[in-house]
């Protein structure tokens, strides 16, 4: 037996080959922008994986470090430490910067997010993909792939020109700015330093008090300002707890006697991913929906209007006596392949095109295998109304004209 | 022949559906979670490291001197200024006397007029001794006539009371004279004290030495202690560096230092440690140390940052991995410290424990590890036991 589908097919395949890939090609845009969802909600996650921590402990009465502003002493950790089922304690900053480029590509400016951590603690990246983790106590920076910058590079951080000794990857912030990782100290004074006209006019403004530059106090005035230039803040401490201890008890411990706000993975999750990214992953949500229904509108009316293309040979091959079952399955075998190929061409090209984005694209098999199953749902759904156009028709058309 | 068409489009349509699938075969094996995460290895050998110690710190002077007066006052005159290379006892500034100059001149007169005193007090006793002198002859003449009984013994009896009294004389003279005297050596003694206190209002320079600071002009007051000139001695300027607590394992005094000056960070000098804080930072969690310059730089400006490298002794051979290969890893004993090993194309996870590392990033494994393993190095994402690899020379383009 022949198949008239294929036959069909064989007859006009340039014509259908190309409806295949205009075909996939939507699908392909409509599975990216799935992609792009995913990955929003990932950089949020892998912020909070990357950290390795399973407490977050903040300023009071704040949802920092990520969603809001936090600033708590650095000997608060010591104190943290010392609670039963802490299993590892460390500092951390995260402050969103320019960082410059020296050298090799002057003056270009790269966002991202400047992350000051201890070496060996919760914080640190996890994996590299070149180079070495940092080893001097300053002017060290180990830098996410995506900043673009290479091993060896000179970067600008405030007024310290800091090396790249190490690449990692997948380290970004809720935002999906790249990061850099510094020690904490130059972390803390890139935090607070400020440039050299603010510090002269506030080192002027001090000494125009005259309660802090009184005749007959040799020194206060020198002692202020150096009080006022240097910085033990940081925004916030992540905590490892010892296995078996629930992060929870922990982290009620804290909240009650150290007067400072803890959250536990879960809770960060849900200011991170509900709160902080809320807005912007709805919007794109809400994008993914019209885009998928228009998809599936269009993949309809190509099968359609193809099917109605060839209604002078389905009428001749009624008027042979053809079964109306013969008719309407090369239609749906035609929809299907169509389907197929427009799918595979589709998650093809996605997969080619995803790693092009600037932000991260996350192409989850989860969401492929659905937008198979959607796919070949519409174009079965899509060649009902084909075969119902088919099988009305006259065989004398074939003849009429 | 129609035929023959007819197969050849069909084959060449099988040949491109194929295509297609072999396509959507590698992406789907290439990317989300069926693909494997890249990998490079490296081989665990035995070497042996040298480990250093980075810190960064300002150049500061060994010696400083902060000139100020004892006493409050006022500043009469600077004699320098900023730059100025001094001299020891070189005059740097001078403070306002007062009245002391008019003090010194009454007390100048006080004891001439002292020394008038003791010369009439000397005259005095001139006189009382002359006086003394004709009395004993007296005495002693109307003794004689007394005894060959020519006067009665009531004059002479008046005669050696005379005597007695001219002796007496001699006697008030003389304790006068040495009044006077002592008021002269206390007036002396009083100008020498006010000497002292005007030479102490001129501010000398205690040792060779380069002026830095002009704090005070002339007619300002300052308060005893504050300085009105600030002065260091250009030889003796070290680094003062900062070491991280947790990195100064073997921080002693008399190691080589390598400092480069944020000045000129293409020319490393050369110094060593010439002092190590007993006391360290335990806000910062730092320690201390200075580190003296072999020789000296031209130029070397005060507070200028600085990074110093120490380079300690060459460890004993022992195994050496790159510390990027250092993971955490939760297993059911809890988190720990190893090394992702490739045994057989399959991971597993090896605790170990560290010893030294370098300042390039060789770190030595005590114990945990044989020479000729495999570890894995680099990783494009965290791994896991069940962790699909595949093993590559490297992951970015460039060098590894």
């Amino acid at each position: 037996m022949i198949s008239l589908a294929g036959r069909d097919i064989l007859h006009s395949w340039g014509r259908f080959l190309l409806t295949g890939l205009g075909l996939g090609l939507l699908i392909g845009v409509t599975l990216t922008m799935a992609g792009v969802y995913r990955g929003m909600v990932d950089d949020a996650r892998a912020l909070l994986g990357n950290s390795g921590a399973d407490l977050w402990v903040v300023q009071q009465d704040t949802q920092g470090p990520y969603a809001e502003a936090s600033s708590l002493r650095d000997d608060a950790v010591r104190s943290i430490l010392g609670l039963p089922g802490v299993a590892r304690a460390a500092n951390v900053t995260y402050l969103t910067m320019q960082v410059r480029h020296q050298g090799r590509d002057h003056g270009r400016d790269v966002r991202a997010m400047v992350v000051g951590f201890e070496p060996g603690q919760p914080g640190e990246p996890g994996y590299l993909l070149a180079g070495r983790h940092i080893t001097r106590s300053h002017f060290e920076a180990v830098v996410d792939v995506r900043t673009g910058f290479v091993l060896g590079d000179r970067i600008l951080i405030r007024r310290h020109d800091y090396t790249v000794v190490g690449l990692t990857q997948r380290m970004v912030s809720s935002g999906g700015d790249p990061m850099v990782f510094v020690s904490l100290k130059d972390a803390q004074e890139a935090q607070f330093l400020k440039d050299n006209d603010a510090i002269l006019n506030e080192r002027a403004r001090t000494a125009a008090n005259p309660g802090l530059n009184r005749p007959g106090a040799p020194g206060l005035l020198e002692a202020i300002q150096a009080s006022q230039a240097s910085n033990h803040n940081v925004n916030a401490v992540l905590v490892q707890v010892q296995p078996g201890v629930s992060a929870e008890a922990v982290a009620e411990q804290i909240r009650r006697w150290k007067h400072l706000e803890a959250f536990t993975r879960p809770q960060m999750e849900e200011i991170l991913v509900a709160k902080l990214i809320a807005t912007s992953a709805r919007q794109i949500a809400m994008f993914l929906v019209i885009l998928a229904v228009v998809s599936a509108a269009i993949v309809a009316f190509i099968i359609y209007t193809m099917t109605l293309g060839k209604i002078r040979e389905i009428a001749v091959l009624k008027l042979i006596g053809t079964r109306n079952r013969t008719i309407a399955g090369m239609i749906l075998q035609q929809a299907l392949g169509l389907g197929l190929i427009g799918f595979i061409i589709g998650k093809v090209a996605a997969t080619f095109w995803a790693p092009v984005f600037p932000k991260y694209v996350l192409l989850e098999s989860a969401d492929a295998v659905r937008g198979l199953v959607a796919v070949m749902l519409i174009c079965a759904l899509a060649s009902i109304l084909a075969i119902r156009a088919a099988l009305k028709v006259d065989p004398a058309a074939a003849i009429g004209g | 022949m129609k035929l023959n068409a007819l197969l050849s489009r069909r084959v060449g349509l099988g040949l491109l559906g194929l295509l297609l699938l072999l396509v959507l075969g590698f992406v789907v094996m290439r990317s989300g979670p069926l693909a494997p995460v890249r990998v490079t290895v490296h081989k665990v050998s035995e070497g042996r490291l040298v480990p250093a110690l980075f810190g960064i710190g300002t150049v500061e002077a060994r010696r400083s001197y902060l000139i100020g007066p004892t006493t409050a006052g006022r500043v009469r005159q600077v004699a320098v200024d900023v730059g100025d290379v001094v001299k020891a006892g070189q005059l740097l500034a001078e403070m306002d006397p007062v009245d002391l100059d008019e003090r010194l001149a009454a007390l100048e007169a006080s004891m001439a007029r002292a020394g008038s005193a003791e010369a009439a007090v000397q005259a005095q006793r001139r006189d009382a001794l002359a006086k003394r002198e004709l009395a004993i002859l007296n005495a002693r003449r109307y003794a004689d006539l007394g005894q060959k009984s020519f006067i009665s013994a009531g004059v002479v009896e008046g005669k050696v009371q005379e005597q007695t009294s001219a002796e007496a004389a001699v006697s008030a003279a003389d304790a006068n004279l040495s009044a006077a005297r002592q008021d002269l050596q206390r007036l002396a003694a009083e100008r020498a004290g006010l000497r002292q206190q005007r030479d102490r209002l001129r501010l000398l320079a205690p040792s060779d030495g380069v002026v830095i600071a002009r704090d005070a002009e002339a007619g300002s007051t300052v308060v005893a202690g504050q300085a009105v000139i600030r002065l260091i001695e250009p030889a003796s300027l070290w680094v003062k560096v900062r070491f991280d607590q947790g990195r100064s394992a073997g921080l002693a005094q008399g190691l080589r230092a390598e400092i480069v000056l944020r000045s000129n960070p293409s020319k490393p000098l050369a110094g060593k440690v010439a002092r190590v804080e007993a006391v360290s930072d335990s806000v910062t969690e730092e320690r201390i140390a200075q580190v003296a310059f072999d020789s000296l730089p031209a130029g070397l400006a005060l507070g200028e940052l600085a990074e110093v490298t120490l380079a300690l002794a060459p460890t004993a051979p022992a195994l050496l991995l790159p510390n990027a290969s250092i993971k955490r890893f939760a297993d059911a004993q809890g988190e720990r410290v190893g090394v992702w090993l490739l045994d057989d194309a399959r991971l597993r996870f090896a605790p170990v424990r560290l010893g030294a590392t370098s300042l390039d990033g060789q770190v030595q494994v005590l114990d945990g590890l044989r020479a000729g393993d495999l570890a894995v190095v680099y990783s494009e994402k965290a791994l896991a036991s069940g962790s699909r690899i595949k093993v590559v020379d490297r992951l970015v383009a460039g060098k590894p």
